[in-house]
């Protein structure tokens, strides 16, 4: 009988676990986030830890191949230079593997960073092993981190605004409004949001 | 002379098959641009994401520009091809940018003559209608649901024929 009990607790545990795994994969508002070394357009190794002045982070895992990406590209400079001066550099980092998307391999990274005039880091997540961590499932998905004595805490998930196709039409900037509110020293109002993106590429 | 002669009469052949490709090109061109689209916002699609008609239904989500969705296409039309005499119905939500329809959509569908029923979703309020469409969709496509009355499942992931067919049948029974 206590056999039996042990062996139910057992797979009540087993079932448990199987089932948190399943649910928990990534941050929620609220975790520390992990830092990492990943390696920028420049060949120099960036890490969250470099940037000692930084409040917190606009940390966006994007791409040169996904249109909703690509349809972003302004908004995510607009965003850095808004905000990296008050504290909150934009670190965009590509997911995908560049054998199953050739078009986002370092060179085109270069490229594109070039061509938009990107002004903040673009790291390739070579390996594939920060992504997941954070759980990012798509281009572009945004994480928005706000650094503390705990390390750098997660509070916002999700969407840059409201409106992918045209920028003027945008009604609620939910990016901007996160970063407002941190740097005010207030709770972000709207703490995940959800969009369309393409879903990160592996093999 | 004969030389000029024969100048005239290829340049008059020349004359006469030129405007006829044209005129070929433009009317090709018309058809594609002629196909009609079903659009719907997100309160217009509802209905179709909801049927009671004891059918089973296959949504996918889809758009031309997602490689791994244009790769799975093909599995969802011979779902449609073998399974449409018992009863399931294949729905194809295209989340194109309506600025692509004519120049992307219409001519995929017009090359890969699918025959599952294709609508547009045109709907930029992403953040109410993904968590309305399923609580765990992230927002990546592709994504698929299948449902009969009020059964339903939810997949964001990417199908192998197989797969596919394994959990329609499982609908079925």
């Amino acid at each position: 009988m206590k056999t039996l009990k042990l062996l139910a607790a057992f797979v009540c545990f087993i079932g448990l676990t199987a089932f948190t795994v399943t649910t928990d994969s990534g941050y929620k508002v609220g975790d520390v986030a992990t830092d990492f070394s990943l390696e920028n357009i420049d060949g120099k190794m960036v890490s969250l830890s470099d940037y000692k002045s930084a409040k917190g982070f606009i940390v966006i895992f994007t791409c040169n191949t996904c249109p909703y990406a690509v349809a972003y590209e302004d908004r995510i400079v607009a965003l850095d230079k808004k905000y990296a001066s008050k504290g909150y550099p934009v670190i965009a980092i590509m997911p995908n593997d560049t054998d199953v998307k050739p078009g986002d391999n370092m060179q085109a990274m270069q490229a594109r960073a070039k061509a938009k005039g990107f002004t903040f880091p673009y790291l390739m997540d070579k390996g594939q092993k920060i992504y997941p961590q954070y759980g990012a499932t798509k281009t572009p998905h945004v994480y928005i981190l706000e650094k503390s004595d705990k390390g750098n805490i997660v509070q916002y998930i999700g969407a840059i605004d409201d409106n992918y196709q045209d920028a003027s039409l945008v009604k609620t900037k939910y990016a901007e409004n996160a970063v407002d509110a941190l740097l005010a020293g207030k709770e972000v109002a709207q703490k995940t949001t959800r969009a369309i993106g393409c879903s990160i590429k592996t093999k | 002379m004969k030389q000029l002669l024969l100048l005239i009469v290829l340049m008059s052949f020349s004359c006469k098959d030129s405007p006829k490709k044209v005129e070929k090109k433009i009317n090709k061109e018309k058809t594609i641009l002629s196909l009609d689209l079903e659009v719907y916002d997100y309160d217009g699609l509802k209905p179709l994401l909801n049927k009671q008609d004891g059918k089973v239904h296959v949504v996918n989500f889809w758009a031309t520009w997602c490689a791994p969705c244009v790769k799975e296409l093909p599995y969802f039309e011979k779902i449609n091809a073998e399974y449409e005499e018992k009863n399931v119905e294949m729905l194809l939500v295209s989340l194109d940018f309506p600025r692509q329809y004519d120049k992307s959509l219409k001519p995929f569908l017009k090359k890969k003559d699918l025959k599952s029923r294709v609508v547009c979703l045109d709907d930029v309020d992403q953040n109410r209608w993904i968590p309305a469409i399923d609580s765990t969709w992230s927002g990546a496509i592709p994504a698929t649901i299948i449902y009969k009355g009020d059964k339903r499942k939810f997949y964001e992931k990417s199908f192998t024929y197989e797969e596919l067919e394994t959990e329609v049948q499982q609908f079925l029974n």
